[in-house]
């Protein structure tokens, strides 16, 4: 493949189609590397994960890895996992406590948990050098920015562009919702990961996460195989489980999706409502109901619980679902090798039960032996394959184009399936490229 | 040197007149062991022969097959898990691969298992239920690549008038925790 990296790459975005060498480029993918997922504010992890003063996870922003730490004076730090001294990766673990300092594996430097360099073996070597300990170059470096909504910590490692609740805007709405459900206002990390390479660019997955046109082709399999169990087990008398009908969900047909909406909002983040019943009348809904109107009175009560949201996506990189309680981050790895982590949380305060619904939803749709993205993997493969190929040049969005409401910069699609959220993906990949351009 | 092995007479060897040679004396635990590994090796052919159905029926009415999300774990119930799977959701996955939709399954996708290193856990006297521990191995081909996965079977088997059945299998992988590159699309 040609490398596209010295072109205007702002050409090869139109408003309802792009280049396919977005999507295949090395040099391109570069770009977005430094221009996008190295500026924008990324999501590193959730500060459950790092309760106690010492425990670290780590993380990967664009191609930079990265340590997220929590302090002895309880502030969260994210430091480049990168020794000062010859570069070794401090931190080869992906969680753990680090106790009160980090230590190098190769000549042990000592850093404390805010990054700062704390000792190093026989210093005396180092006088009369130019090495001067407490000058930045010999600490940690630290992510630009770092901040935290709601206990969800963001880095960005560019140091200028918006803070942290400008750049979520409306699409705040995801952290908000999916904390406001708890009783207690906060959500706890559950510490399992699950992790997936797919064999596609990031974009890929990240378009189809509100694509509604897709799921009653890709998931047909699976969601004719969940109603049929359903039918089976009411004929039996039994009471098919809630989350089969996460499944079976997938037979709506294509004209019930498109009454659906989407809301697409400033730096290319997107909303789909809600289709799966998510708020169902069972026994178990209504007693959790009743604590949430204990802590918020009947109306906030209604007012949380009436967000009927499917997916929201954060760009460039996050995908979270506030009514289920799981959360996908995608960490570009190559144009064609996406790795992609998959979390839950419990809702502090709520009935266990409610927790389940979560984890069912988690195990069925969201662990390696899925049988939903099991057929979206399937596709993105198919894409990436495609896109790779000289059968075509062009990656059509034109679905609904032009026929959307503009107010603001927000565009909300009259269409459940338009394809509103692709283009406004690329509105912002755009912006972001663009003023990166030297 | 070349190990001389004795002859004996193969109908010797394979019906010793009852109890006359201590050296083939054949315990209860052997016979049991046999029966639990020609069921083991059974169900490794079902997955492989691609039998779901027959599979499936290896299971108790409340059996369960589970793969934990972290060797760690000691229950799969209101945890997160690989697999959770009663036989409803065992078939539904079933009815789902056997779909002409399943997107999935359209490149050629096979399995080879071998299962090893069998040891009885407990024998219950007075049932005949047998905990049982095993290794397996199994090679994966699917469009053109293979995967490995290895690990470990505990099988919490129920006797019966017909034979075994699974009370609960748990699958624990030793590369479970790895990225998964694609998905698990049955039972391993
Ligand atoms: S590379 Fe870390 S101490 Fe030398
Ligand atoms: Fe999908």
């Amino acid at each position: 493949m040609t490398t596209n990296g010295g072109a205007d790459l702002t050409r090869l975005i139109e408003p309802d189609r792009v280049h396919r060498s977005v999507y295949t480029d090395d040099a391109i993918f570069a770009r977005e590397m430094e221009a996008i997922f190295q500026r924008a504010w990324v999501y590193v992890g959730h500060e459950s994960q790092v309760k106690q003063p010492g425990d670290y996870c780590t993380a990967l922003l664009g191609q930079q890895p990265l340590i997220m730490v929590r302090h002895s004076d309880g502030a969260v730090y994210v430091l480049y996992n990168r020794c000062a001294h010859r570069g070794a990766l401090l931190c080869a673990k992906s969680r753990g406590n680090t106790g009160g300092a980090f230590g190098c594996s190769y000549h042990s430097w000592q850093y404390r948990t805010d990054g700062t360099l704390e000792s190093i073996p026989l210093p005396a070597g180092y006088e009369g050098t130019r090495f001067s300990p407490g000058a930045a170059d010999y600490n940690l470096k630290r992510a630009a920015r770092v901040e935290s909504y709601r206990g969800f910590v963001f880095a960005s490692l560019s140091p200028s562009g918006p803070a942290l609740a400008e750049f979520l805007g409306e699409a705040r709405i995801a952290l908000d919702n999916m904390c406001d459900r708890a009783p207690a206002g906060e959500v706890e990390i559950v510490p399992t990961c699950f992790r997936f390479i797919q064999h596609s660019n990031w974009k890929i997955f990240m378009e189809n996460q509100l694509d509604a046109l897709h799921p009653y082709v890709t998931h047909e399999s699976t969601g004719r195989a969940a109603a049929e169990l359903e039918r089976q087990m009411m004929a039996r008398k039994q009471k098919p489980p809630l989350e089969y009908h996460y499944l079976s969900a997938f037979t709506t047909p294509f004209n019930e999706w498109d009454k659906l909406q989407t809301v697409n909002y400033p730096y290319g983040h997107c909303m789909l409502q809600g289709y799966m019943g998510l708020r169902p009348r069972d026994p178990d809904t209504l007693a959790y109901e009743a604590v949430m109107r204990e802590h918020y009175g009947a109306e906030r009560t209604e007012r949380i619980l009436g967000v009927n949201i499917h997916h929201v996506l954060i760009y460039p990189g996050l995908s979270v679902q506030p009514a289920l309680q799981q959360l996908r981050a995608a960490r570009p790895l190559a144009p064609n090798r996406t790795l992609t982590e998959i979390w839950h949380f419990r809702l502090k305060g709520a009935p266990e039960a409610i927790y389940r619904r979560a984890l069912a939803y988690y195990n069925l749709i969201n662990s390696p032996s899925t049988m939903v993205n099991a057929d979206d993997l399937e596709n993105f493969w198919r894409c990436h394959q495609g896109l790779a190929a000289d059968g075509g040049d062009w990656v059509s969005f034109h679905r609904n184009a032009g026929q959307d409401d503009e107010h603001d910069g927000v565009i909300a699609s009259r269409r459940g399936t338009s394809e509103a959220p692709m283009r406004n993906q690329f509105r912002a990949w755009k912006q972001y490229l663009s003023s990166s351009e030297h | 040197m070349p190990v001389v092995i004795k002859k004996r007479s193969r109908k010797k060897a394979i019906t010793p007149k009852k109890n006359s040679f201590a050296q083939f004396r054949v315990s209860d635990d052997d016979v049991i062991l046999r029966e639990v590994e020609q069921f083991l090796y059974r169900q490794a052919e079902l997955l492989d022969a691609k039998r779901w159905s027959d599979y499936i029926e290896l299971f108790d009415a409340d059996g369960i097959y589970w793969m934990p999300a972290s060797l760690e774990q000691i229950t799969g119930d209101g945890m997160p898990s690989i697999f959770y799977e009663d036989r409803n959701l065992m078939t539904m996955r079933m009815k789902r691969i056997a779909h002409p939709h399943a997107w999935s399954q359209t490149p050629a996708w096979g399995t080879s298992h071998i299962v090893s290193n069998v040891t009885l856990e407990k024998v219950d006297s007075r049932t005949g239920d047998v905990s049982v521990r095993s290794r397996f191995h199994m090679m994966e081909f699917r469009r053109d690549a293979s995967r490995h996965f290895a690990g470990v079977y505990h099988h919490e088997l129920r006797k019966t008038k017909h034979g075994y059945t699974i009370r609960l299998q748990r699958t624990d992988m030793v590369n479970g925790e790895a990225p998964f590159d694609y998905v698990l699309l049955a039972w391993v």
